[in-house]
Formats: structure tokens, sequence, C-alpha cells
């Protein structure tokens, strides 16, 4: 009987235990001492997360640019890059076909092999347009990644598509007429996008596409009829902030005092990093990705039809800066924007098809 | 009588307890009653019969509905399959209406009119159930401290989910019926108002809560305490003190310098627990009707800290910055 008893309490307690994970972390102080300021480090999560985040070597030396013939009179067709020196406009392209064609295709993933110049495959459409919108990040959006800048492999990592991308999902358009699977876009579980919570869990089509208001707080303490924002739109903020908290691996204080999140002078300056980073990623999906939607093919698109599109998981997959903040740029200058010395004629663009952008529907400054 | 716990009970089988003659006008006490040894273990062994009452039927009634639409409603969410009903029940929620429709009284039932009818239907059952718990109290020619208690209760449900809702002139500031959409509303509505902590009725209701566990745990501790004296028979220690009450008051006494008496005590239990309520549904009212931001609040009544800058700017502010 008793041995029974103890059996059972046993196996109790480690049914109870077993959701538990193993409680080794660190804690650093990020902030002012009482106000909870600190940033909780998983060891386990951090072992796994640094594995998963190594730069990968160049596919050889950088080569030396001896002021050589340029990429743009050497070869046919090539709009971005013709600033480089042919050695280095040969290193890049192995380099990108590393990081995102599938090896069994190499260069063939993107150029028809017949005619290495041709547009004929859509593929090479819109790798041109996000080498111009790698250069473009690096050159018009240091406030949010800095020097450190961000080259194909900080999303694609091997990957044709990047693995963390999403599009618009179809229960946002249910009928509102109706009761019948009328979810309201939340109150569904397993939903990674807010971290599990009830909360509306597509806070990128609002605030990621679109430039719904962010911020809720009052700034002054007593109601002056002015300042009228709904508990609803907290909800809308609250999922967006569980969304950065998850990508990033952070808590709210690794940018907010917790005691009075819409204060800036209370704030770490990584808040203004992300406030940039909003902005950064409504400009990449808005005039890089959506510009490319038309020549996307059925399996590039997803179920509403929409592309698919970046988040802060895009890049920084559980990580606080992607791939641990390694200048990888430094390997692939030519990722960083035009040339000094070279005219930067060649990379003009031509004005993207009008598609549509649903950031022209509502602009509100956040 | 001797002395009697959980492990001693005695428990007597006789014919059931049918209770003195009914008022004339009443209705009757329904039920056969019946004895359960288990349930004698817990309280009393007797169960039924039970009165329900015009006002009961009604509240019933009404509470069913409520309860029909809330179900019927999350049911329909996951287009009615029972097996998503039951893996997404935590999750589902049954919303009030969107800001869009304001305060107006009968938005379409699918954006919102069921919320409003399920609360209707759900608050005048409970108001009503109160109401027969204040005739019942009558009835048997005892005070009405449990209604009153129960009011304060409703009190803070019907602030937040009528009359602070009216006063902001918009349904959707309610509360969500469902299980964690009601506690994200709970988040979602501090970090709107600035942090709900800071709201000195928020701090007052928390003392409240806190209190009544405390002095629950207390009292509750005590009786037990003396119930090898008889204590457990409170009520006739009230008018006649014996030993148990005299131990019990000279514990607290030498344990802390003062003691509360056999009546006292379940004045300070009743006020702890009608206070945590009542000055709940205060803090509820005020926010977003007086105060938006309760950190700046206490900041300027000076109760809030101040600290250091960090010197980080809004970008908002800076001159040529993409918005």
């Amino acid at each position: 009987m008793n041995r029974l008893a103890f059996i059972t309490a046993a196996t109790g307690a480690v049914l109870l235990l077993s959701g538990c994970e193993v409680p080794v972390h660190t804690t650093e102080q990020t902030g002012y001492r009482g106000t909870g300021a600190q940033q909780v480090i998983r060891t386990s999560l951090e072992t796994k997360l640094r594995a998963n985040n190594v730069v990968p070597a160049p596919p050889y030396d950088l080569p030396k640019d001896e002021g050589g013939p340029r990429a743009a009179t050497e070869y046919q067709n090539v709009k971005v890059l013709g600033d480089l020196s042919v050695d280095e406009f040969n290193y890049t392209m192995a380099a990108i076909t590393a990081w995102i064609a599938p090896p069994e295709q190499g260069c063939n993933y993107c150029h028809n092999p017949e005619n290495m110049a041709s547009d004929a495959v859509y593929t090479k459409v819109v790798a041109r347009r996000m080498l111009q919108m790698t250069r473009n990040i690096n050159t018009n959006w240091t406030s949010h990644v800095q020097n450190v800048g961000v080259t194909c492999y900080t999303c694609h990592r091997g990957n044709a598509v990047p693995k963390y991308v999403w599009s618009e999902t179809p229960d946002r358009f249910a009928s509102a007429r109706s009761i019948r699977g009328a979810k309201h876009g939340q109150n569904t579980p397993g939903q990674n996008s807010v971290a599990l919570a009830s909360l509306p869990y597509d806070p990128f089509t609002p605030y990621l596409l679109k430039a719904n208001e962010i911020r809720l707080q009052g700034v002054s303490a007593d109601r002056d009829g002015t300042h009228r924002v709904p508990i609803a739109n907290a909800e809308g903020t609250y999922g967006l902030m569980m969304h950065m908290s998850n990508s990033l691996g952070v808590n709210c204080s690794y940018c907010h005092n917790a005691n009075n999140f819409q204060n800036w002078s209370g704030s770490r300056p990584q808040r203004a990093v992300a406030w940039y980073g909003i902005r950064m990623v409504r400009d990449i999906n808005n005039t890089y990705i959506n510009s490319v939607r038309y020549i996307m093919p059925a399996n590039r698109i997803g179920p509403m039809g929409d592309a698919y599109k970046t988040n802060c998981t895009t890049c920084h997959q559980g990580v606080y800066k992607p791939l641990y903040g390694v200048p990888m740029l430094n390997d692939y200058p030519g990722l960083r924007g035009p040339h000094p010395a070279v005219p930067a004629a060649a990379t003009a663009a031509p004005p993207p098809p009008a598609v549509k952008t649903a950031a022209a529907a509502t602009q509100v400054a956040g | 009588m001797g002395y009697q716990n959980i492990f001693t009970q005695v428990q007597v089988r006789a014919a059931p307890d049918m209770g003195v003659p009914m008022a004339p006008g009443s209705w009757s006490r329904d039920g056969k009653p019946f004895f359960s040894w288990l349930m004698g273990k817990i309280g009393e062994a007797q169960i039924g019969p039970f009165y329900l009452g015009r006002l009961g039927l009604a509240s019933l009634v009404l509470g069913f509905i409520a309860f029909e639409i809330i179900g019927l409603n999350m049911w329909a969410s996951v287009n009615w399959n029972p097996i998503q009903f039951a893996r997404q029940l935590p999750w589902l929620a049954l919303e009030p209406p969107s800001p869009k429709w304001g305060f107006t009284l009968i938005p379409p039932l699918a954006e919102g009119g069921w919320w409003i009818m399920a609360g209707f239907c759900m608050t005048t059952s409970l108001i009503l159930w109160n109401v027969r718990i204040y005739v019942r109290a009558k009835a048997l020619g005892l005070g009405t401290h449990t209604a009153w208690a129960f009011a304060s209760a409703l009190w803070l449900m019907i602030v937040l989910g009528f009359i602070r809702p009216m006063m902001m002139g918009s349904w959707s500031e309610a509360v969500p019926f469902g299980i964690f959409p009601h506690l994200d509303w709970t988040a979602a509505f501090s970090i709107r108002y600035g942090n709900l902590f800071y709201n000195p009725f928020h701090c007052l209701s928390i003392v409240f809560l806190y209190g009544s566990t405390l002095l629950f745990a207390m009292h509750g501790a005590t009786i037990l305490a003396v119930g090898r004296y008889g204590g457990e028979r409170e009520i006739e220690q009230i008018t006649n003190r014996g030993t148990a009450s005299e131990r019990a008051a000279l514990f607290w006494r030498w344990t802390m310098g003062f003691n509360a008496t056999m009546e006292s005590i379940h004045r300070w239990a009743w006020w702890f627990a009608v206070l945590t309520t009542l000055t709940g549904g205060i803090g509820i009212l005020l926010t977003g009707t007086v105060v938006d931001n309760w950190y700046l609040w206490a900041q300027d009544h000076g109760y809030a800290p101040s600290y250091p800058s960090t010197g980080v700017i809004d970008p908002a502010t800076l001159p040529g910055v993409v918005k």
C-alpha cells in the first residue's frame, strides 16, 4: 500500500513537472535599479540559438578591386551590381547562389543557362529587386541595421524563400454578418505570431504593411477628451509587441521601462532602433516585395493571393541582433551600396508595375 | 454534543427536516430530501428540500439563456465543430461590439448584438438571484448581509460591463466573455490606461482582496484550533462565551496584543470582502473617464517615483524622419 502510494505520488510529481524547463538561466540588469529592467538568458536555448545563427564562410577570398572592367560593361543586362568589378560581381553571385539557390539548381535557379542575361526566369527579376532592397536597407536604414547591415543570408539562410515569412490569413476576412467562423482574427490557440495568446494573431497587416497607429497611452494623466484610443487597439498593439518580443528573444524591458511603456525618456536606446525597424519592414513589404508580387507564381503566394512578406522574425530568428551582430556585410561590399567612385546611373531601378499596396490605405504616423 | 470534526462526525439518520411551514403566498419547498454520507463529511448530510420561487425560476431561466448565447456563439465561431469547440474552448470568446458601433443600443447580432443580449440576461439573472437572496433572508428572519455583499460584487461587474462603457460612449470598452480573452482584455486595459497598478483604488482593492484571504486563514485556523473545546459553535459563543472563545481570544491577544471578538471578526471579514469589489469598481469607473494614464497621475500626485532620464528621444519628433 505504501509502495503504491509512493509510486503514485512520484509519478504525479513527474507529470506535474514535465512541462517545466530546466531552470538554468542568467539575468542581466539593463536599466535603473528597482525598475525590473533585466534580460533573462535561458542557457539551453542560447546554446541552440548560437549554433543556428552562424555566419557562413565566403565562397572564396574577396577579389581585390584593381579597377578593371565593370560588370555592367562586361556583361549584359546588369542593372544593380554593374558598378562592381567583374571579379567581385562573380564572387557576389557565387555567394548569393550558396545562400539562396537550391543546390541542385545552382545558377539556373535564377538564370536561363542558354542566356545568362535573360530576364525570362521570374526569380531573376525578384532577385534584382531584392538586391535593390538590400542596398536600400544598408544605405538608408542604418538607423535600424547600423553599420552591421544585412546580406541576403540575413533572411534567406540557405532557403529559396526565407523560412519566417507571413501572408494574410483567410480568417480575418470571415463574413461580418454571420457568427459562423467569426473569430474576428483572434481567440485561436497555437498562434506563434502572438506568443500563443488569444490576442489578434495578425499583427502584421495593420502594423507592418499598413501604418496603423501603434501608440496607445496618453501622455498626460488626465482625460482631456482628445485622446480616444479604444482598448481594442491595445490588444492589437499588444499582439505586435508579443511578436517583437518573440522574434528577438527578449522581454518587454529590453526596450521599455514597464512602469510606463509610452515614456521615451524611460526607455532604452533599443526602442528607437526598433521604431526604425518597424518603418523599415513597412518599406520592405510595400516598396520591394509587393512590387514583384505580379511576377510570382502560385506556389510563391499565400492563400489570400498576397506575397509572402517580412516581419521581425524574418531576420532576427529569436536573436536580439540577427546572426548575433556579426558584421557579415564587410565581406560583401557590393551589397552595401553603389561603389563610391562609380556613377550610380546604372543602378536606377525601372518603376515597379502598379500593384495593390495596402500602405496607401491608411497612412497614420506611428 | 461532543467534539466533532471531519474525522469524528456523527451522522444522524432520521426523517428529513422539512423546515418551518411556508408563509402564505409562497411556493412550496421542492425535491424529496435524501441523505449523502460523503456530503455529510463536508457539510450537512441532508440534501433538499429546495425553495425555487418566482425569482429563482426567472433567474435560472435568464442565466441559462445567457449561458446558451455565449456557448452557441463560441461553438459557431469554430464552424460548429464539436472537437474544435472542446479543444479551443479556453481561447474562444463572445466579443462586445467593435469601437465603430459606439454605444449603439442594438448593433447587428453578429457584431456584438449577441454580446449585449448575453450581458443583459446574465446581469438580470444575477440581480434577480440577489433579490432572491434578500427575500429568502427576510423570510427566515435573518439580516440581509449576504445580499449586500453580493451586491458589491455585482457593482464591479456592472461597472465593467455597462456603466463604464456607457460613460465612455463605447461598448467596445467592455469585457469579452471567454477564459483567455477576458484575461487578455485585463492586460490590454491596464496597458491602455498607463498601468493600473498605479490606480489607488486598484491598490485598495488588492489590499482588501489579499486581506480577505489573510483574515479567512486566521479565522479558519483559530476556530479549527479551538474545535476541541467546541469552538466551531461560533454563534452560541457570541452570546455565551465558553472556553473555546476565551482561548481563541487570548491566543491572539498574547500573540499580537489585540484580538477581535467572536462577533467582530465576522464584521472584519464581511467588510474586507465587500470593500474588495466596491473599491475595485470605483477604480475601474475612474479609468478612462477621469484619468487617462495612471502612472502619470501617480507621478503628478507624488506617489510614483521619477527615474533618471535615459536620454532616449522619440524618433517621431525628430525632423525629417519617415513616420
